[in-house]
């Protein structure tokens, strides 16, 4: 499995030339398995760009799992060429709601007046998939989504091929009024996800000094991420869903302190970086 | 949508919830087994939930017995963990709770289930109120 992050940024794009190093396009990573199938995992501004970077290559499915369904996971939606391509079969996959079909929440998005086209007049004409409670495949990966803790519906994904798996939660605070390091496993949010992966791509907003200003906003705090991916035993961890408001030079502390943090630990850690590639084998 | 040992999400926010309030909170999951009770239920049954630990249902309820108001056995599953798992619905009672030390208290309970998605239940949650000049 092969993965590329066409986005990293959290919340609201953040291009510039203060961001250049990490990127501005919020998230998007694409994944691609041995066997070729072709795996987006969401549909923020990072979006764009690798629809243009698929205009020679013509795929023909693509399946596309949104963590949820928030503006900054989406908003690359409708600037999406293969979107607009009748020969392409498009599947979207995203968190079940009690209320609302997946179709109508991508639609409050894609229809006007926030987009002049509505999502039932895409020339794709996608399905769209609640993500089920149990593992399931898409071509020789096998995934597994489970709701996270966040702000309304949001899953995280867990793809695993051949023995190598990549754990997705871009969106997600794992304890609002706790300590992880107290917490059995079972007990944390999004552990079936995480647990034992080879690479991590986790929240990691803000900083320790932000957060108790924003406890309940559903992100984490370089400390929550750093405890949460040792205890799930990941090989590497990526930071990821970097705030708007944190340039390069903030970034790169952010990553200092999250190594200090890490200690003498098994395991990586690094920056999600726009236009990094990684190799799962 | 337990996978790997991890408990459902909603089980998962309501313990974290019941270690933040100061309202006596009892947690069963899908099965009716006991999974949590935060500290100020721990005042009204007597016990530490670390000495507890995971009970069944029929373990739990004879723990903890119970009777209505005029001091009849309540069976358990008019209990209102019992009908709130099995009716999908929130259902409130007083009734006497019975302590394994003798002791007896006047409380009312109120319980409900959590349901994950439309059909599928993942546990249910029961909130103790101690009556005023019972006890």
């Amino acid at each position: 499995m092969r993965a590329h992050i066409w986005g990293c940024r959290g919340s609201l794009a953040a291009p510039g030339p203060d961001t250049v190093r990490t990127g501005g396009n919020t998230s998007c990573v694409e994944l691609r398995t041995e066997t070729g199938d072709l795996i987006i995992l969401d549909a923020g501004t990072g979006l764009r760009a690798l629809g243009l970077h698929l205009a020679t290559e013509e795929p023909r499915t693509i399946h596309l799992l949104l963590s949820h369904l928030h503006l900054d996971h989406l908003e690359g939606l409708g600037f999406f060429g293969p979107l607009w391509d009748p020969k392409v079969e498009f599947h979207f996959w995203g968190p079940p709601s009690p209320v609302t079909s997946l179709k109508d929440r991508i639609a409050r998005y894609l229809s006007p007046p926030l987009f002049p086209v509505h999502i039932s007049d895409v020339p794709s004409k996608p399905t769209f998939h609640d993500v089920p409670s149990e593992e399931f495949q898409i071509g020789s990966a096998s995934i597994l989504a489970a709701p996270v803790s966040h702000s309304g519906p949001t899953v995280g994904y867990r793809i695993t091929e051949k023995g190598k798996t990549l754990a997705y939660l871009p969106d997600h605070e794992p304890v609002r009024g706790g300590d992880l390091r107290e917490m059995s496993p079972g007990w944390i949010s999004g552990y079936s996800i995480a647990r034992e992966a080879d690479v991590l791509l986790h929240d990691s907003q803000y900083t320790e000094a932000e957060y108790p200003s924003r406890v309940g906003w559903g992100h984490s705090s370089i400390a929550h991420v750093v405890t949460y991916a040792q205890i799930a035993a990941v090989k590497s961890l990526l930071l990821f869903h970097h705030d708007p408001l944190h340039d390069d030079d903030a970034l790169d502390a952010k990553l200092e302190r999250a190594r200090e943090l890490w200690g003498d630990g098994d395991g990586t850690t690094e920056l999600a970086r726009e236009g990094q590639q990684l190799e799962l084998r | 949508m337990a996978q790997n040992g991890q408990k459902p999400l909603p089980l998962i926010m309501m313990r974290e919830l019941a270690d933040n309030v100061a309202t006596p909170l009892f947690l069963v999951d899908r099965d009716g087994v006991l999974v949590y009770y935060n500290e100020a239920a721990e005042v009204l049954l007597g016990l530490r939930f670390v000495d507890a630990g995971s009970l069944t249902a029929e373990q739990w309820s004879a723990r903890w017995g119970a009777e209505d108001v005029e001091g009849n056995p309540l069976p358990n599953d008019q209990r209102p963990l019992a009908v709130a798992m099995r009716e999908r619905r929130p259902s409130h009672r007083p009734m006497n709770l019975l302590n394994g030390d003798g002791s007896k208290r006047t409380i009312e309970v109120t319980a409900f289930p959590l349901l994950a998605r439309a059909d599928e239940v993942v546990g249910a949650v029961a909130i103790f109120w101690e009556r005023a000049g019972a006890g």
